[in-house]
């Protein structure tokens, strides 16, 4: 017990890690070791979720469809259409996830983030830290859920592999503006509105189900605003092989876009949150 | 860096939020291996001024040099040499107590069978070897603060900054904090805490200011605070209530340099309490219980500012 402080007074401390993304890694570590505890509950149910919505949904409400004739679904069956629509909400839905509580409690419950602020990391570093743990959640959960749209036969083009990165966008276009706003709060009261009257409308809405040609005119471009009809209108042109370069532009640009300006509001609401 | 440049340098810091000044323009300089205390009311501003050298709390005006370095511009390389020991404890209680340092550790880049050595001296340090691998989730309140202070630690800090470190603990786990961090000090680690316990204040400070509303007071040693500002002994009084304040007046004849009339009791700054205590009651003064002590920094922090630290 001689001698805790082995540096002696007046030497030079050892040097810092230069860039900022390998102080990121530092935190996205702590979320790894804290994400022992909980991965396997976590892969039972990014497993069962397309499942049960597969089976219930695109085979036994899909059987139903597909005696209706199949046309306006781009003539194939409702299963095909309905996986990528699903993969691209559950990359949502997962993003939404990671990004409300776990950032709160962070702040509010069991204060990871205070304590992280006093070592070298920064807010910026703590905050990217987080989204490289939701990337890496959503590159799990919706790897796995294409196996599971595989194992179904949902899959009908190589090019799905290709989801895989669409999904992930998709679902930053989410994490990092929610992730943003979620640092700011005091109440947690706020996240349940966002659970019910944004996620489950956009789940509903946004093309997931059916083509949002058959909404009323007057709600149509409402879902072509939303993020998750872009994620949603990726993943199927590339199930169904109908895909158009300019939209495919169009779509990974507005999703891009929107997880860039999630990561700059980020960077500035975690410093003011965190920096008082 | 010279033997005599301080560690801390602080000239006319200001520490707004909004129309609230927190911090009001103090003044203090802070030299390696010393332990140096700042001792207030809650509310007083030192939590504010803690943040503000921790680098987690941009000041709003003044000047702020930590081991030399600028606390906006190099936080993360003034973070990298310091251990924080905050308010509250920010541990997590999920992960057990190894995990918590594992975690810590990697934040200041430290590699795996490093963090794993210093793991293992410093939960001997701490006394809670036995409790590595358990949750911290159950450990008492004294267990966690001390792995809050083994956490700090673990960076091998120059300079360790204790916020209200033993604030909520019962007495044994104050007095077990208190052992070591005197350790600590006679290893020559340099100590910066805050504290609105006078007691804490006397038995680990070298040096420390009083603070109250965001400005320091007076500073010193804790000796000369209360040689300049207290007697060498107070007699304390307590009355029936219903004659506390006719009792307080009879008082005013005894000789004695300073009567302070509380709400539950009186305290006649003297030389001599005995004989203070005599010339009461040669005065008909008959107090319920009296008590002789010496001068405190409770005393010394009623003298500045006309109140108790407690209020």
């Amino acid at each position: 017990m001689a001698d805790l402080v082995t540096r002696a007074p007046g030497t030079a401390p050892p040097r810092l890690a230069p860039s900022g993304w390998s102080l990121a890694a530092r935190q996205l570590r702590f979320w790894l070791t804290n994400y022992r505890r909980t991965w396997r509950g976590s892969i039972y149910s990014s497993v069962l979720n397309p499942v049960l919505f597969l089976g219930a949904i695109g085979l036994g409400l899909g059987s139903l469809v597909d005696a209706h004739g199949t046309a306006r679904l781009g003539g194939v069956s409702y299963l095909a259409f309905l996986a990528p629509g699903l993969l691209a909400a559950a990359a949502m839905e997962t993003a939404v996830g990671e990004s409300t509580y776990p950032v709160y409690g962070s702040v509010k419950w069991n204060k990871v983030y205070q304590a992280a602020v006093s070592s070298p990391l920064r807010p910026v570093d703590i905050f990217h830290g987080h989204v490289l743990f939701v990337t890496m959640r959503l590159a799990m959960n919706c790897a796995i859920f294409l196996a599971v749209a595989a194992a179904f036969g949902a899959v009908r083009s190589p090019w799905m592999i290709a989801a895989l990165p669409v999904a992930v966008l998709t679902g930053l276009a989410f994490a990092t503006p929610i992730e943003a706003w979620a640092v700011t709060r005091t109440r947690d009261t706020s996240f349940t509105m966002i659970f019910r009257f944004g996620m489950i409308p956009l789940f509903l809405f946004s093309g997931t189900f059916f083509p949002i040609t058959q909404l009323p005119g007057w709600l149509q471009p409402v879902a072509y605003l939303t993020p998750l009809w872009h994620g949603v209108s990726l993943c199927r042109a590339l199930n169904l092989g109908t895909a158009d370069l300019g939209q495919v532009a169009i779509d990974v640009a507005y999703l891009a876009a929107l997880a860039t300006a999630g990561l700059l509001a980020g960077n500035r609401s975690y410093r003011r949150r965190l920096y008082v | 860096m010279s033997a005599v440049s301080p560690l801390i340098h602080a000239r006319g810091l200001v520490k707004r939020f909004g129309d609230f000044t927190a911090v009001d323009g103090i003044d203090f300089d802070l030299y390696r291996g010393e332990a140096f205390g700042f001792l207030g009311p809650n509310g007083a501003g030192k939590s504010s001024t803690m943040r503000m050298i921790g680098c987690v709390s941009p000041p709003s005006a003044g000047e702020l040099s930590i081991l030399g370095l600028d606390p906006v511009k190099d936080g993360r390389e003034i973070r990298a040499r310091l251990g924080v020991v905050p308010q509250d404890d920010t541990l997590d209680v999920e992960l057990t107590v190894r995990e918590n340092l594992l975690v810590y550790g990697r934040y200041f880049g430290l590699p795996r069978d490093v963090i794993r050595d210093r793991t293992a001296r410093l939960l001997e340090f701490v006394q809670l070897s036995d409790r590595a691998d358990d949750q911290v989730d159950p450990l008492s309140g004294g267990m966690k603060r001390r792995l809050t202070i083994a956490r700090s630690l673990i960076n091998e800090p120059e300079i360790m900054l204790l916020d209200e470190p033993t604030t909520g603990l019962d007495p044994q786990a104050r007095h077990a904090v208190w052992d070591r961090l005197f350790r600590l000090k006679q290893q020559g680690v340099t100590l910066v805490l805050t504290t609105h316990y006078m007691d804490e204040a006397e038995q680990l400070c070298d040096r420390l200011v009083v603070m109250d509303a965001g400005k320091i007071a007076a500073g010193g040693t804790p000796r000369e605070l209360i040689e300049r500002y207290s007697t060498p002994e107070v007699l304390e009084l307590r009355f029936d209530p219903a004659d506390h304040q006719q009792s307080a007046e009879k008082l005013a004849s005894v000789p004695a340099q300073r009567l302070e009339v509380l709400a539950d009791r009186v305290l006649l700054y003297v030389d001599d309490g005995d004989s203070a205590l005599a010339a009461a009651r040669a005065q008909g003064v008959e107090p319920l219980t009296s008590l002789v002590r010496r001068g405190t920094l409770e005393d010394v922090f009623l003298r500045l500012t006309g109140r108790q630290l407690g209020e």
